[in-house]
């Protein structure tokens, strides 16, 4: 009983198509409240369709996501998506408001006072790093691609929900800056006991984020364990993976 | 005159028709903007519906702007004469840009940014009203930049439904072959086509990306959108307030309970100008309310008559026999005249007036030199030289049933070159400067002596008669009897001739040279 009260979202048996392409295909999957769960795979394997059916921007062709115990398409959809924090890649900010007015949407949205609005914003904009005084006024062109995706978090807890959802949040960015955003990332989930679902192709981004990975091929998930069973996972696709980080690391 | 002198003496008209072609383009465009970008939006939003839409719209646009005008005259509610005519026809080409650009616009904004409004928990309506609406802004104003500046070209058509406006200018320039009516008609509206695309590519500026994250601009746009506001106001009030011309038709003034208004309408030239005017006076003179709705080009002024939209006009005997009768032509003047009284009478229930005492017939004219050098006096001695002439005639000469085809036969004319089909007004200009030889003009002209021009006579008797008659309502008959009776047999040949040089060629009014005629008369 415990345990499936902490169940947050639940893939049933999920299809998705597009026309005869089948692009999730019988997904069946549980993620627990505090995990951060990494979807991993290559590109076009389905990572970012799946992130969709949590929030219905797509609703499943066949099967049902139950987000708290509910299927998604009983939900009101402008309920559920304003519940739940979602992070694009590339930030996906609006170029016609500042970053104060970015971060606080959906508080804005749900019509809280304004002042309220106010400190939450600063609060938010001084969580992810970013001093409020000098970037409350700016505009997204006005800043780095690093920043902006600081400034799409920051935008996906302002209204303080339970579940993340992050597209690739990091993948546009420069190595070293990823680093540190990942880093502190996985700080800031932790401590305000947050569960992340976090789309990534890239395995070391994995490691260091995720408390559970699902390895994805073709709309399936082909592995779903904790990063140290990955590593010791037989399946031809997760050691090509394993393959890419240890020639790394070999030739440094 | 030149043209300074011209503008000193009629800057307060000009003054009037700017404001009135600004009121027919304002008002056009508004109406354009408030259907047109709804629809874009809605085209977003259902994608099937955008070839459609977007197709008819495009056909639209490419009609003919005389065309439409045409089209939209017998159509009963959106049709008939004066502003609201041409405002449907503006309207209607007002749409492509404004619906095309703000489908271009919407689209254009990055999906990114549109999936992450839907992902943030956006309604559809906020997302437009918040997100799609100000990325798209900028390239909705230009597509209402482009409809303006389209509008402001095409309203000069208006003046032929008698929508007023600065083509009352260039209409009436051509018609009387008057440069200073024709340049002040065109610059003026080349002005404001230029004036109004840059002031509103300045407003386009304004709401452009970089200029909505900027604070300083954000007071100017203020300032534009009450100016706007203000504008509106002032173009859709004013007119209502002093300007009879755009009271629409048809919803006033249907029923006779007392009630002494008369309006008078006419065709689009000096001749029928200066009759409507003879009698508008003539009535005001009796204490009766006059409208004026003049210049209705083509066979307007009848469809006019028959939708109670005017009350009379002037008309001639030929023309409505033959080209609104259809009846093959006759050369007997009386029983022309009898018959079309007759059948008007009985088919329309409209009364013909009695003849007012001239004839404007077709006059076949040649250049006064080449009349001389030849020794021409008749249109049979001109058959064996024309072979290598140019013949020019108004679109009307060329296509009704006593015009070009049924002459040419008659005369068995054989010109090597096809005749060159203009404007009637353009080709006493024409014939005089030498590019043609010969034109098909009317008898009464005031140009044939001021452009010394010669009239060769139809010595076959192949031009039916036009005797100068009103045409009014049967209803308004009682009204009108005395006039008529008092304006039979009271204007000549060469009278009208006379008048109509008063006008044509010395430029001056034909409300003057009526009240002049009227003073003279009338003791
Ligand atoms: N709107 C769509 N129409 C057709 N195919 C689509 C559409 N969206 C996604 N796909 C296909 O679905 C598959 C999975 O897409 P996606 O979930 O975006 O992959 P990932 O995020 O893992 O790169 C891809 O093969 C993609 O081509
Ligand atoms: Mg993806």
């Amino acid at each position: 009983m415990a345990e499936k009260s902490s169940i947050i979202v639940e893939f049933r048996a999920v299809n998705f198509q597009i026309g005869d392409a089948m692009i999730i295909d019988d997904l069946n999957l549980r993620i627990y409240k505090g995990e951060i769960l990494i979807l991993l795979g290559e590109s076009g394997c389905g990572k970012t369709t799946t992130l969709k059916l949590i929030n219905r921007l797509i609703e499943p062709t066949n099967g049902e996501v139950l987000v708290e115990g509910k299927a998604t398409t009983d939900w009101n959809a402008i309920d559920l998506r304003r519940r739940i924090g979602y992070v694009l890649q590339e930030a996906g900010l609006f170029p016609h408001y500042t970053i104060a007015e970015n971060v606080a949407l959906v508080p804005r949205l749900e019509n809280w006072e304004a002042e309220k609005i106010r400190r939450r914003t600063t609060e938010m904009l001084e969580l992810v790093g970013l001093n409020p005084n000098k970037f409350a006024d700016r505009f997204p062109h006005e800043l780095s691609g690093g920043q902006r995706q600081r400034v799409g978090v920051a935008r996906a807890l302002a209204a303080n929900p339970d579940l993340l959802l992050l597209d690739e949040p990091f993948g546009a960015l420069d190595a070293l800056t990823r680093v540190n955003l990942q880093k502190e990332f996985a700080a800031l989930v932790k401590d305000l006991g947050k569960t992340a679902v976090f789309v990534t192709h890239d395995l070391h981004e994995a490691f260091v984020l995720g408390t559970r990975i699902c390895l994805m091929d073709k709309g399936k998930i082909v592995l779903n364990d904790t990063p140290e069973n990955f590593q010791k996972a037989d399946l031809p696709l997760a050691r090509a993976y394993l393959e890419t980080v240890s020639s790394i690391e070999r030739k440094i | 005159m030149n043209f300074f002198e011209f503008l000193q003496q009629n800057w307060s008209e000009l003054l009037a028709l700017t404001r009135e072609h600004l009121y027919l383009v304002f008002v056009s465009t508004a109406i354009a903007v408030l259907i047109g970008v709804p629809l874009g939006v809605l085209l977003t939003r259902r994608k099937s519906l955008q070839t459609p839409v977007l197709g008819i719209a495009n056909i639209l646009q490419t009609v003919p702007s005389l065309a439409l005008f045409g089209l939209l005259i017998p159509l009963a509610y959106i049709g008939g004469i004066g502003a609201k005519t041409a405002i449907i026809a503006l309207t209607l080409y007002s749409f492509l840009p404004i619906i095309r650009n703000t489908v271009a616009g919407i689209s254009g904004v990055d999906a990114k940014v549109k999936e992450a409004a839907t992902a943030m928990g956006m309604t559809d309506w906020q997302t437009l009203k918040q997100v799609e609406l100000p990325l798209a802004l900028p390239v909705i104003l230009t597509g209402i930049r482009v409809a303006v500046v389209i509008a402001v070209g095409v309203a000069t058509i208006a003046a032929a439904v008698g929508a007023g406006g600065l083509g009352t200018y260039i209409f009436r320039g051509l018609r009387q072959n008057d440069n200073n009516l024709l340049l002040a008609g065109a610059i003026s509206s080349a002005i404001l086509a230029l004036f109004a695309d840059f002031a509103l590519g300045q407003i386009e500026k304004l709401y452009a990306l970089e200029n909505l994250r900027n604070k300083a601009s954000q007071n100017k746009r203020k300032f534009v959108l009450i100016g706007t506001a203000v504008l509106m106001t002032a173009i859709f009030v004013l007119p209502f307030v002093s300007n009879s011309r755009f009271q629409i038709p048809n919803s006033r003034n249907d029923s006779e309970s007392g009630n002494q208004t008369i309006r008078v309408g006419s065709k689009d030239f000096t001749e029928s100008i200066i009759l409507a005017e003879i009698m508008a006076q003539t009535l005001e003179k009796r204490g009766i309310t006059v409208e004026r709705r003049y210049e209705l080009g083509g066979n307007l002024a009848h469809e006019a008559l028959l939708s109670n939209q005017i009350d009379v006009y002037p008309e001639y005997t030929g023309t409505a026999f033959t080209a609104i009768l259809k009846r093959p032509p006759l050369t007997d003047t009386q029983k022309v005249y009898d018959e079309t009284k007759a059948e008007y009478a009985g088919k329309f229930d409209l009364n013909l007036s009695p003849p007012l005492g001239f004839s404007n017939d077709f006059a076949i004219l040649v250049r006064g030199e080449a009349a001389r050098q030849n020794n021409l006096q008749t249109v049979s001695q001109a058959v064996p030289l024309s072979k290598n002439w140019q013949a020019g005639f108004g679109q009307d000469f060329m296509s009704r049933a006593d015009g070009y085809a049924g002459f040419a036969k008659a005369y068995n004319f054989n010109f090597t070159k096809q005749p060159r089909e203009m404007d009637l007004s353009l080709t006493y200009r024409a014939l005089a400067s030498g590019q043609i030889d010969l034109i098909a003009g009317n008898s009464t002209d005031g140009l044939i002596a001021a452009l010394d021009l010669f009239q060769l006579a139809d010595d076959k008797k192949y031009f039916p008669p036009y005797q100068a008659v009103f045409i009014a309502r049967n209803d308004k008959s009682e009204v009108l009897r005395e006039t008529f009776a008092k304006l039979h047999n009271a204007i000549s040949t060469d009278e009208m001739r006379r008048l109509n040089y008063a006008v044509d060629g010395e430029k001056l009014a034909p409300k003057t040279v009526a009240a002049e005629w009227i003073s003279r008369v009338y003791k």
